[in-house]
């Protein structure tokens, strides 16, 4: 008995555009961008850093999203959905579907550690409904929560069961996602991502209204109020001085790319199962003017201000994403007049849900590459890839003092790679596949004309300001540059891995790029295998032509 | 919050505003064709058998 497989796709338009932006929309949107914002404006403000953001938008991440949506479905009109299977349509040489190992690996270890956090998410808001987080006004106390509650103290503290321990809420988590990625496309995520996407609007202009009626709620200290919050956040400062900051560029580009979750071999994939009549220009613009809406009108007006009218700007300053999601912010609603503990779990279950639409996204490009690589159905690639991703899951919820495992996953993997893989996509598209041919390919079943201007964009001004942002990035978060100074210290990522006279390396980051090594060394093959089955597809479609 | 912060605060949640709701008319209503059903009831997602 043979077993053949109906080729999925969308369902609905909306469908396929809900899910994108579902993909996009995440954690970084309402804590990453805001924490971006208002490190680099610092008590100025953070106008200039939007600056740079909104150019960034129309340079890198628009160009990138069309050539990510247009090379899709191009490679699906050719029964391809894979990273490695399209790229290896475009490319046309034996090396091409190598490349296409960053499409795969990129989602695959980005869902091992942001399953995690999705967990936390799910975690707080049933801790902000049981009353579990009403711990006073002492950030302190919810660093010490949160430290438990991920088990940051001590390597396999975290495996719990209890209500103020992650194990749980990982579980059902997990459960959660595979349980959807099962039922397909149009039945599992683009059903999840419509009713998902809609409600975390809602929540979040619900707790926007509540922050923006908020005044100032601590009565000494008036000047801590929604006003100087907001321009904590939006005042320009110094324009000129903070815009010639090399760092504000680089962080602003970067916020763009993995806010877009471009170059995480998602939309490429997604974009794959649409047909070639489908547009895909009006579409996938669409989708990034929800993410952009979500991150700057909603998270933008949301976090930094809500920190700030409790906490002033020494609430805000210098902290990191999870700094300000998971310590300053449960301090903020717990001490939140009227109410603070609904809107603390509004807040942290908006999060989850943008969080579950987001690590839906990451294993449906692993899927489709193991169906059309190895040919096998759906239950044993959901299988095949639920084995891999949970033993990767467990290592990094077993090495969570530090969080190190997940951090080092993140900078690698969640960092540098999307770098590598969205130069690569944007180079293939204006140059291998050529912009005239891509420009083409991009305006078939088109609603809407790109301006011709994106043309130099994609071919000349994306690749070469996406070359110089990594070399920038790779000179200062890997060799340690200094711009102001001009010296080179190795970052603390290196160090952790090759160790030093004063720094010895860190077994679990060194245990963390094994693995890493190990899952791309197991996608590699897995290609090679997938290259033989491809080859004589294309063998035996060429003889029947 | 001076007045250049006003300026770009309006300016950029404005901008993105219209932006979305201006391209989700477009898909809904101005474009309009397969904004719903886009493939229809030929969708299955699970895999199928055959002698």
């Amino acid at each position: 008995m043979a077993t053949v497989q109906k080729k999925e796709s969308w369902n609905s338009r909306l469908g396929v555009i809900l899910a994108v932006a579902g993909s996009a929309v995440g954690l970084g949107n309402f804590l990453r961008f805001p924490g971006q914002a208002a490190k680099f404006g610092g008590e100025e403000g953070g106008g200039a850093f939007m600056i740079a953001y909104f150019i960034s938008l129309v340079l890198i991440g628009i160009p990138i999203c069309w050539a990510e949506w247009a090379m899709g479905r191009f490679g699906g009109s050719k029964g391809y959905n894979s990273s490695p299977g399209i790229l290896n349509l475009l490319i046309k040489h034996p090396a091409g579907k190598y490349i296409g190992v960053l499409g795969v690996i990129i989602p695959v270890i980005i869902y091992m550690y942001y399953v995690y956090i999705e967990a936390w998410c799910l975690g707080y808001a049933v801790n902000f409904l049981t009353g579990g987080l009403n711990l006073g006004n002492d950030v302190g106390a919810y660093g010490d929560f949160w430290g438990g509650f991920i088990g940051a103290g001590e390597n396999g503290s975290a495996i719990g069961f209890g209500v103020k321990q992650v194990g749980v809420y990982l579980i059902l988590v997990f459960v959660l996602n595979f349980f959807l990625i099962y039922r397909g496309l149009s039945q599992g995520i683009e059903w999840f991502c419509r009713y998902a996407m809609p409600t975390l609007v809602f929540l979040a202009i619900i707790v926007l209204v509540r922050v923006l009626t908020l005044g100032a709620p601590i009565a000494d200290k008036p000047d801590q109020n929604v006003i100087n919050g907001l321009g904590y956040m939006w005042n320009p400062g110094n324009l000129v001085e903070n815009l010639m900051n090399p760092q504000l560029w680089l962080a602003a580009a970067g916020q763009i790319f993995f806010s877009l979750s471009v170059g995480f071999g998602v939309i490429i994939t997604y974009a794959s199962y649409l047909t070639k009549e489908d547009d895909v220009v009006l579409s996938g613009l669409t989708a990034t003017s929800a993410n952009e809406f979500c991150e700057v009108a909603l998270g933008g007006m949301i976090t930094i201000p809500a920190a700030f009218v409790f906490l002033g700007s020494a609430g805000v300053i210098g902290m990191g994403t999870f700094d300000l999601g998971f310590k300053v912010l449960p301090l903020v609603f717990s001490e939140m007049p009227a109410a603070g503990q609904f809107f603390g779990f509004v807040f942290f279950f908006l999060l989850f849900l943008a969080a579950v639409t987001s690590s839906l996204s990451m294993l449906q490009p692993g899927i489709a590459f193991l169906e059309e690589g190895l040919g096998i159905n759906r239950k044993q690639s959901v299988s095949l890839l639920g084995m891999v991703t949970a033993l990767g899951c467990l290592f990094v919820v077993y090495f969570s003092k530090d969080v190190k495992a997940l951090d080092t996953m993140d900078f690698w993997v969640g960092t540098f790679l999307i770098f590598v893989l969205a130069t690569i996509q944007i180079v293939i598209f204006g140059w291998v596949v050529g912009i005239d041919r891509g420009w083409q390919l991009a305006h078939q079943g088109a609603e809407m004309h790109i301006p011709n201007f994106f043309k130099v964009v994609i071919k000349f001004i994306c690749p070469l300001f996406l070359i110089i942002i990594f070399i920038c990035w790779v000179a200062t978060n890997v060799f340690g540059y200094n711009f102001s100074t001009g010296e080179f210290k190795l970052s603390g990522y290196v160090l952790d891995l090759v160790g030093s006279e004063e720094q010895p390396a860190n077994n679990v980051a060194r245990a963390s790029m094994a693995l890493i090594l190990i899952v791309a060394a197991f996608i590699a093959a897995l290609i090679a295998q997938a290259g033989k089955r491809w080859a004589k597809l294309e063998k035996a479609k060429g003889g029947a032509s | 919050m001076n007045a250049g912060g006003w300026v770009i605060m309006l300016v950029s949640v404005g901008g993105v505003t219209v932006l979305f709701f201006t391209c989700l008319y477009k898909v809904l209503a101005g474009g309009g064709k397969k904004a719903e059903h886009m493939h229809g009831l030929d969708i299955d997602t699970h895999d199928v058998e055959k002698d």
